[in-house]
């Protein structure tokens, strides 16, 4: 399947301004492997999103459909389709 | 000569110049990625080499830590594509606070170790560069600080077991390099202690014994110590702010010897060695206990020029009213200008000051937000 990924303005140098990324992925692909692919093809972009142990940095929501991942299976949701969107916190006073 | 001051706060990288350290031009925040978010970093790591204008940052960012290289005196920036150092994840977890024994090994954890944040970058000979991390542990680059291998050897030190997570966390913030032997480096850890190699990094051995503690029940552990700063004079005797007194080592394995004596406090964070005049050292003290703000709440460093023996105020152009910012383990560094060495410093107020070598201080940058570190040197 292709899976179109939202890219946020504060990563979109990261996809040459892109604010999108078209990912071609299994039928059956999760998170994880959706971010496995973006690793090969675009490293610096897949570090800003999960750290060296694999898991999600903590101001790095990423929505599949209308649901944040953590609120899913986490790293183990299947994408089934739907449409995936990084939405960063940007937080701090 | 103009002179550049890098200057790293809780919001960013602020660059200061001038031809004769009294009038100052400030720029920033830095936008060290293309996009901008480093803008609003924290930055707790800078280093510049004067030998070849290098800069180095280290950037806590919403998408993690990383480290940013600047070959122009900061004009542009480049960060590797991958990332410059990441933890092995076959290690036993270290925890970083006190909810679960922290950094005593957690072989059945589920989480691993990852790099939290970056407190020290040190330039060595060539392409050396050493980094301070937090969890506790120090990594070595040999490519200018694109990638970093990490220290097993400390990692696995006996000690470690004593050391535990200040009051910024878990790490080692200082890099003590030895201007003759490349194979030679003191550490230091908060809290943790003292270390010292003499082969590279392949073995450590604690120096730390004879610092004492007065918070908890061994007040003359031989580890695990909470340590500030140290720094390195010029004929190689040791100076470390500790969280109580301050102390001189001209042979650490001998012992530390205290020279707080006539500082107002024992307690403080930064303290830099003249790079030139053996025994001249600056410290800048902070109110112990409950009081941790600058003595008698007047910002100014202090100088001994006999090594500790008596300190005065160096305070010439500083205010003179209540001032309640402290200068934090590396908000304070001088230049190395061969003659007459420039000295800086920054608190977390975010006001910075230089000063020619025991002369008056002039006011870089105000108001800025709180001043994690301050490196300079001269830049054509």
């Amino acid at each position: 399947m292709t899976t179109d990924v939202k890219i946020p303005a504060a990563l979109a140098s990261e996809c040459d301004g892109a604010r999108h990324l078209t990912v071609d992925l299994d039928e059956h692909a999760t998170l994880a492997d959706l971010l496995d692919a973006i690793a090969r093809t675009h490293p610096r972009l897949a570090r800003r999103l999960r750290d060296e142990s694999g898991k999600l940095r903590r101001y790095v929501n990423i929505y599949i459909g209308d649901d944040e991942s953590r609120r899913l299976q986490g790293l183990d949701t299947p994408l089934d389709n739907r449409e995936i969107q990084i939405l960063p916190s940007i937080a701090g006073g | 000569m103009a002179y550049l001051v890098l200057i790293g706060t809780r919001k960013g990288l602020f660059t200061a110049t001038s031809d004769d350290r009294v009038h100052w031009s400030v720029d920033g925040p830095a936008k060290l990625d293309a996009d901008g978010f480093t803008a609003v970093a924290e930055i707790f790591a800078a280093a510049c080499d004067p030998a070849t204008g290098r800069i180095l940052v280290g950037a806590s960012t919403f998408f993690g830590p990383s480290i940013w290289r600047s070959d122009d005196h900061g004009n542009t920036w480049d960060e590797p594509v991958n990332a410059p150092m990441e933890f092995p994840q076959d290690l036993p977890y270290r925890p970083l606070d006190y909810s679960d024994t922290a950094g005593i090994d957690q072989p059945d954890a589920t989480d691993t170790n990852t790099v939290k944040k970056i407190w020290q970058l040190t330039f060595g000979p060539g392409d050396r560069v050493w980094a301070g991390v937090e969890p506790t542990s120090l990594w070595t680059s040999d490519d200018s600080g694109r990638t970093f291998t990490f220290n097993q050897a400390l990692w696995d030190h006996p000690q470690h077991t004593t050391w535990a997570s200040g009051g910024a966390g878990p790490a080692v913030h200082t890099i003590v390099t030895h201007p003759d032997d490349p194979d030679a480096l003191t550490i230091a850890i908060s809290s943790g202690g003292i270390y010292q190699t003499h082969d590279d990094g392949r073995t450590w051995h604690g120096i730390t014994k004879g610092i004492t503690v007065d918070y908890g029940p061994d007040t003359t552990p031989e580890s695990g110590q909470c340590i500030h700063k140290v720094t390195r004079d010029a004929d190689g005797t040791l100076y470390a702010q500790s969280h109580g007194p301050a102390y001189r080592a001209t042979r650490p394995d001998g012992g530390w010897t205290d020279i707080s004596a006539t500082l107002p406090t024992k307690f403080g964070f930064a303290i830099v060695a003249h790079p030139t005049e053996p025994g001249n050292i600056t410290a800048w003290p902070v109110g112990e206990s409950m009081d941790r703000t600058p003595p008698d709440h007047r910002i100014a460093p202090w100088r001994t020029t006999d090594r500790g023996e008596t300190w005065t105020p160096w305070n010439d152009g500083l205010p003179d009213e209540d001032y309640y910012g402290t200068v934090m383990r590396d908000g304070a560094c001088t230049d190395h200008a061969p003659g007459n060495p420039g000295w800086y410093f920054g608190t977390r107020c975010g006001d910075v000051w230089a000063a020619d070598d025991g002369g008056t201080w002039h006011q870089v940058a105000a108001h800025l937000p709180d001043v994690l570190c301050v490196r300079a040197m001269e830049a054509p």
